[in-house]
């Protein structure tokens, strides 16, 4: 770098991450005189904090849903992705007549910190220096954008959420948040999640982590100064990760041993399986919306996650007292965060004394299972809210149908 | 598995009108009180308990099927097998644990006795009684293994690997150092007998209901 003009690119100029400084969604900002108080022993501030919303608010502000999103989610759970086009990753559970049903509900999403999609970040501009954090952004952790979101709940006027409703680190977040607001959330559902990281959760990370930092265009996080991205390096850990969130099973099925687009092996290193086609096309549609520093952040917030830790090595300790309905839900084809991580959670609860429903959906999906329309999830969703509402006293959609 | 226990809650759902058994073991619970169904089904004794009664109400059930239907009616229901998941259950976490003609198809009906009663303050069981003298005629004069209206699985398909007689049964309480507080014999119509004595119950009940607690 020495020797060379520091060119700095804005990160709005970026392929894919015009979404950092001008993000298309609702913003709210914090000042340095409300910073976050992160984990890591210092003060974030200012913040921005991006978020879509859905429904309406009732008058007694009691059907309030936060969504939490998953590490590469963002707030764009049921309208159209402003980069990619496509619907809104949560839409089988989120929208009209869905189980968190925007006709019922108020629904809140917001991006967490250390995201990508308007929230502050790593590539969001550090405004002591005027140029993106990278790796000045302090460590963020679940607890932090927890912490983050119950300032923007604040910020809304509620009180008390009626659900927060999430999936793997959004499940983390909802875990998180029982255990520090548990008189802000009536009920909640943690899914294919766990209350800490595994040894291998962790390893899988760090093995994307390296791919990131191996590529020469990493250049230490400066990279958006320098006008280069990594995308080989995120690309491939997106390979390695998108591996994880399948099943043997369904792998098997979907492409088995399928030759792309021939008849015989070439004797090369091309990509001659359809497999192999298919893990590149998600490693490279992946780096153009999401920033590789941001992956370090969220990687490393969920590799830090133990819940039990902050209670005195108890998960009980944790849900003491709680008086949240729980539906804690697995899918037993889930090998990233399995149903006895699952199971772990419903133990420490049911020692609490907590309400808690479980349920371990079968199906071949593995872990993505819980951003599919998979029937028996979907309908006991369905079922664990209504009956939910119905105790918070939440009136039933206005067009009639529950 | 799932299939066991729907074998089970469709048999019991045959035999038993109106499911006298359910009200019952509903009669023997205290009303506001906290209550494990371990094997809930549908969850129609729970919410039995939480409408009548206004009990905390529990359960645990194998079946998808069933967790589903529980939880869509509200219920606090957990997919799990009373066989290996009571161990998690903390100590006097409950007033009263309740086994419904579940004991017969447990891997080890003795241990799950006894965590019941160390979770809960009380244990209720409901069981097919062996001893019937239906049955009883069967093996001596059919000399094969029965196969009853209520018993209508044959021997190599029934998921009820370990059946005992009201006698049995009273036997094991005494084993694990544990007292009858009600018990109550049902005919097949599920109406129950009007004699006492112990050996008319182990000849003419088909079913035993029985509230246990711990002696000390």
């Amino acid at each position: 770098m020495i020797g060379r003009a520091v060119q700095f690119i804005p990160a709005s100029k970026a392929a894919g991450l015009r979404e950092v400084d001008a993000p298309q969604s609702l913003v709210a900002h914090f000042g340095v005189d409300t910073p976050l108080k992160m984990d890591a022993g210092v003060s974030l501030g200012p913040l921005t904090i991006a978020y879509q919303t859905y429904g309406e608010l009732n008058a007694g502000k009691s059907n309030a849903i936060l969504v939490c999103h998953a590490l590469t989610g963002d707030q764009h759970v049921a309208n159209r992705h402003p980069i990619t086009g496509k619907s809104g990753w949560w839409h089988t559970m989120v929208g009209p007549n869905r189980p968190i049903d925007t006709n019922r509900y108020f629904v809140i999403a917001s991006n967490v910190v250390g995201g990508c999609m308007g929230t502050t970040g790593p590539a969001s501009l550090n405004p002591a220096t005027g140029r993106p954090y990278g790796l000045e952004l302090p460590i963020v952790t679940i607890k932090d954008m927890v912490f983050a979101q119950a300032m923007l709940i604040d910020r809304l006027g509620i009180d008390m959420l009626f659900c927060i409703a999430g999936g793997s680190m959004g499940g983390m977040q909802v875990l998180q948040w029982v255990a520090s607001f548990p008189d802000r959330v009536f009920a909640a559902m943690p899914i294919a999640t766990a209350a800490r990281h595994s040894s291998q959760n962790i390893a899988f990370h760090e093995v994307g982590r390296q791919a990131v930092m191996a590529d020469p265009d990493w250049r230490q996080g400066r990279y958006l100064e320098e006008g280069v991205i990594p995308t080989k390096g995120l690309a491939v850990a997106r390979m390695a990760a998108h591996i994880t969130y399948l099943s043997d099973e369904a792998l098997q099925n979907k492409f088995g041993r399928k030759l792309q687009d021939r008849s015989a092996p070439t004797f090369s290193f091309d990509a001659n399986f359809e497999i192999e086609n298919y893990l590149r096309h998600q490693g490279t549609s992946f780096v153009d919306r999401f920033d590789a520093n941001s992956y370090l952040y969220v990687t490393r917030a969920c590799d830090y996650f133990d819940l039990a830790a902050d209670y005195g090595g108890s998960l009980a300790f944790a849900f003491k007292g709680a008086k949240t309905r729980f539906c804690v839900v697995s899918f037993n084809s889930d090998w990233l965060y399995p149903t006895h991580a699952s199971r772990a959670i419903v133990h420490a609860l049911n020692a609490g004394g907590a309400s808690v429903s479980f349920v371990d959906i079968e199906t071949d999906r593995g872990h993505d299972a819980f951003l599919l329309d998979t029937p028996e999830f979907i309908s006991t969703s369905r079922g664990f809210l209504n009956a939910a509402a119905q105790a918070r006293g939440i009136a039933p959609a206005n067009n009639g149908t529950i | 598995m799932a299939a066991k226990t729907g074998v089970i809650k469709a048999k019991r759902a045959r035999a038993i009108p109106a499911r006298v058994d359910l009200l019952l073991v509903a009669d023997m619970v205290e009303a506001k009180s906290r209550v494990l169904d371990v094997g809930c089904g549908d969850g129609t004794l729970l919410r039995l308990l939480a409408e009548e009664k206004g009990v905390d109400a529990r359960g645990i059930e194998l079946s998808q099927r069933g967790v589903n239907d529980c939880v869509a009616k509200g219920l606090s229901v957990i997919q799990g097998d009373a066989d290996t998941d009571l161990a998690d259950y903390p100590d006097n976490a409950f007033d009263y644990v309740i086994l419904s003609q579940t004991l017969q198809a447990t891997r080890q009906p003795r241990t799950v006795l006894e965590h019941m009663l160390r979770i809960g303050r009380h244990a209720i069981v409901s069981f097919p009684n062996f001893g019937h003298w239906r049955i009883r005629l069967q093996v001596a004069f059919g000399g094969r293994m029965p196969v009853t209206r209520n018993l209508s699985c044959s021997w190599y398909d029934t998921p009820n690997i370990h059946f005992c007689t009201i006698q049995d049964f009273v036997a094991l309480v005494r084993e694990i150092d544990a007292k009858i507080e009600r018990g109550v014999a049902l005919d097949r119509f599920g109406a129950p007998l009007a004699y006492g004595e112990p050996w008319i119950w182990n000849f003419f009940g088909e079913q035993g209901v029985f509230r246990l607690t711990r002696k000390r």
